[in-house]
């Protein structure tokens, strides 16, 4: 499941940052904003995928490099958040 | 006196005080004055004379900062380049100023030997923050900053230059701006008077570095002995704005892009900086609806609407207490300063007609670096009195009490993020990707970054992808400058001499 989420966010990095070149070496740890990948605007558009795609809602305070500044960290945000929803839920 | 001379005048008076955050570290202006010193001998002993040229390629660090005085310190000039260039971009720049020395870190240094390579001279490449050996001819700035060099007596004067910072010209060549100490001086003295700096104030430092509005952070901050919290970029704008609470921000200093970002978030209120005393805008004109809503947010700041290029720093400003009045409005020529409104000939235009803006003052640049034509162009003396003036290429109107108001630009240039981007310069690029017979590039309206660039292209081989060609733009050009969008065209259309009309592909539409 976590390595779908992996695979879905990396993905949507090579497709939407790098134009399709899948032979960049993206590590899941790297980070998005110090090598450059990302930028400014580009968190924006990465918060939009990922609540359309994931369902999440994503506040001010959750767009912090803690969570979204590798894939790494987005993979284990977006289970955070899925986790939350479903103990809110139940 | 010199730009250094600020830094050494603000030790002396607070030594302790601190002029830089950068992240948990702080460094105080002894510690800066000091640091600065040792590096400056540094670079002396690596052979930097009097005049030589030093790249700065870094991010918003400390280093950068402590670069740009040990550089002054050493007599020579710096040249801060924006570290998103990629590798012709960055080789172009080099070839075209020769540095003795480029002073980089860690995640650069790769890219800055790989673009020093084939030069005739290539520079001495130093890297700060490098973890682990660096490649052989690679030193690292700390062990530069740690050596025990004589302090440099004092080398050079008031009308030597201080700095070559390059901006797009719109032939697509970048153009190296040559400022000399003394319009630096004269430009931070007039920016910290209509600001009213001081020592209290803690400004926002995340325009790059290596940008003409992101520098005067620092000049005028250190001229004003005040503190500068470094920053590098605004992809988290809660993070930076939880940071500048911390640190008690007095002084944020936007482009629209940053303005849009701050008024999406939904969780940010005037409690969010409850220090700040002004914002400020340039590089692009702020939408009037990006002006209610700061005003709105933070109803207890100054909002100074200001506009300049990297050729005079900064050219005008809108006193605050207009800016309900008069939205649209940059202002008047700032403090010591003038400009003036002219026509083809250089003769002032009448009251209310548009025409191109001409500046005045001893803020202004010297020149382009080995480039006497388009110094001509820009630099040239008033019809009536033989002074010279600044021909900034925008086109502006006075209203009737004269505050002026941005028209449009003379040339093709766009402003993308408040940073100008020549179509040519994108085209070129274009025109090396495989598949690809002709192109043109125009700017499209965009709520957050001002304009986009859509591409139209005509192409040679028929399974060539609009992803392909933004890939390969992607891999040659900062991201700002990569088109959004890419529309494929049987023929673009042009004049009968063949030359494309932008106009009309602007006209036609880009997208399909």
């Amino acid at each position: 499941m976590s390595d779908t989420v992996h695979q879905q966010v990396r993905d949507f990095i090579v497709e939407n940052f790098l134009f399709g070149d899948d032979k960049y070496p993206l590590e899941h740890s790297v980070s998005l904003i110090e090598s450059d990948l990302v930028d400014s605007t580009g968190i924006l558009e990465l918060v939009s995928y990922l609540e359309e795609h994931f369902g999440l809602t994503i506040a001010d305070a959750d767009i912090v490099p803690a969570n979204l500044d590798s894939i790494d960290n987005i993979a284990a945000f977006i289970a955070r958040k899925r986790d939350e929803g479903r103990r809110l839920a139940g | 006196m010199r730009v250094e001379d600020l830094l050494r005048e603000s030790a002396a008076e607070r030594p302790e005080k601190v002029a830089l955050v950068d992240g948990p570290a702080r460094m105080s202006y002894g510690d800066l004055d000091a640091d600065s010193d040792r590096l400056a001998a540094g670079l002396v002993a690596l052979g930097v004379e009097r005049g030589d040229r030093v790249v700065i390629l870094m991010d918003n660090i400390a280093e950068a900062a402590l670069s740009i005085f040990a550089v002054l310190k050493a007599g020579a000039v710096f040249c801060p380049v924006n570290p998103s260039l990629k590798g012709d971009g960055l080789g172009q720049l080099l070839a075209d100023c020769r540095p003795r020395a480029a002073l980089t870190q860690a995640k650069y240094a790769s890219g800055c030997a790989a673009a020093a390579e084939g030069l005739a001279e290539p520079p001495r490449i130093v890297v700060a923050r490098a973890q682990g050996p660096l490649v052989a001819g690679l030193l690292p700035l700390e062990t530069l900053v740690g050596s025990a060099a004589l302090r440099p007596t004092h080398i050079g004067a008031e009308a030597d230059l201080a700095m070559i910072i390059h901006t797009s010209g719109s032939t697509g060549q970048a153009k190296g701006v040559m400022m000399q100490h003394s319009a630096m001086l004269a430009v931070s003295a007039s920016i910290a008077s209509y600001l009213g700096n001081s020592a209290d104030d803690v400004v926002l430092g995340a325009l790059p570095l290596s940008f003409t509005y992101g520098l005067y952070q620092l000049i005028v901050s250190v001229r004003t002995g005040g503190t500068l919290v470094l920053v590098k970029g605004f992809a988290f704008p809660h993070a930076v704005m939880e940071e500048a609470r911390q640190e008690g921000v007095t002084g944020l200093p936007l482009v629209p892009t940053m303005a849009a970002m701050l008024l999406s978030m939904n969780d940010l209120s005037a409690t969010s900086l409850p220090a700040l005393r002004y914002i400020t805008n340039a590089a692009a004109p702020l939408p009037a609806a990006h002006i209610a809503g700061l005003r709105r947010l933070f109803p207890g700041a100054h909002l100074h609407s200001m506009y300049g290029l990297s050729e005079c720093a900064r050219a005008t400003s809108l006193p605050p207490e207009e800016i309900d009045r008069k939205p649209e409005s940059v202002g008047k020529a700032i403090p010591g300063t003038e400009v003036a409104i002219v026509d083809g000939e250089g003769l002032p235009v009448a009251r209310g007609d548009t025409g191109e803006l001409v500046v005045r003052g001893p803020h202004l640049m010297l020149g382009y670096w080995e480039n006497e034509a388009a110094t001509r162009e820009a630099l040239r003396p008033d019809p009536a009195t033989g002074e010279t003036q600044l021909h900034t290429g925008d086109l502006f109107r006075a209203d009737t009490e004269g505050f002026l108001h941005f028209v449009g630009r003379k040339d093709d240039i766009i402003k993308i993020r408040g940073e100008k981007v020549a179509p040519c310069r994108v085209e070129a690029v274009l025109h090396g990707c495989s598949g690809v017979r002709e192109a043109v590039v125009t700017g499209v309206p965009d709520a957050l970054l001002g304009n986009v660039l859509h591409a139209t292209v005509v192409a040679s081989d028929p399974d060539l992808s609009a992803r392909a060609v933004m890939r390969h733009c992607a891999q040659h050009l900062p991201d700002f400058m990569v088109p959004k969008a890419v529309a494929f065209r049987d023929a673009l259309p042009k004049t009968a001499s063949g030359k494309v009309v932008r106009r009309l592909v602007q006209a036609t539409g880009t997208v399909e």
